[in-house]
């Protein structure tokens, strides 16, 4: 585009990046979707701990639980359970986009916004469950 | 109008010799992922606060190991073929991106086989 004095009115970026754009719920979601994704790869060093551990026995297992009963454990396991709520719903939205649906502009924004809402109610409804089957709820 | 070969065109493969093997493989692990999630969830949820006896008696039953491994299994795929998009997605440099995809590689090949051997370990 060449600069014409009413561009450079604006002040318009020649390439246009991320720090420009204000942040729609579906650009966000779409890096969330990311972020939990490579969160949940390393969420999944947990799981093989817990079953290795498993595997291994009494003492190698409650070492795993004493970890995952600490504060810091349970932060971590609230921000699995969250990661994995996000990203099951968003991926499902993911393979309804993928099959053409769910592409107009207020759906989309629309379905971000519940997303988000449904995956932290979700990662609640997961830690809920968790206490009152430890017998803490 | 195309100026490619007929056998080129009938392989249905462009410049980069390979063709949606990558994109197809992270959408079935995906559809594959939802119950399977639901499930580990589930699994998770049950095993909490329970003696050692518990965890392992839940995962010795034949459909728990069975419905892990695939959890598992489908996991480990899915990760690596979504780590391999991020790294290609921001590093550049070929050294640097070659030495991380071995990394993602090797981090999917460990995870795999250690909850596989576990599993099997603890229900066999």
């Amino acid at each position: 585009m060449a600069e014409t004095p009413q561009n450079r009115a604006h002040a318009r970026p020649m390439s246009p990046f991320l720090s420009i754009f204000r942040w729609p719920a579906t650009m966000a979601a779409s890096i969330t979707h990311r972020v939990t994704g490579v969160g949940l790869a390393l969420g999944m060093i947990l799981v093989t701990w817990l079953l290795v551990a498993v595997a291994t026995g009494p003492g190698a297992y409650d070492s795993f639980v004493m970890v995952a009963q600490s504060s810091i454990g349970r932060l971590i396991l609230f921000g699995f359970a969250w990661a994995v709520a996000f990203h099951f719903l968003n991926g499902i939205r993911h393979l309804a986009w993928d099959i053409g649906y769910g592409f107009k502009l207020p759906t989309a924004l629309a379905a971000s916004f519940v997303i988000y809402g449904l995956s932290i109610l979700g990662a609640i409804a997961i830690f809920a469950c968790a206490y009152h089957q430890a017998g803490l709820l | 109008m195309s100026d490619r070969t007929p056998f080129s065109r009938v392989q249905g493969l462009g410049a980069a010799h390979s063709g949606t093997e990558h994109f197809w493989r992270e959408r079935a692990t995906s559809v594959a992922l939802i119950p399977l999630t639901a499930w580990f969830v589930y699994a998770a949820v049950h095993m909490v606060g329970q003696p050692y006896a518990s965890a392992f008696t839940f995962l010795h039953e034949p459909i728990n190991a069975i419905a892990m491994l695939l959890f598992v299994v489908a996991s480990v795929i899915h990760m690596t073929l979504g780590i391999q998009v991020v790294i290609e997605d921001y590093v550049h440099t070929e050294g640097t991106k070659l030495a991380l995809f071995l990394a993602n590689k090797a981090f999917g090949w460990i995870i795999g086989i250690a909850c596989v051997f576990s599993i099997l370990r603890i229900a066999l």
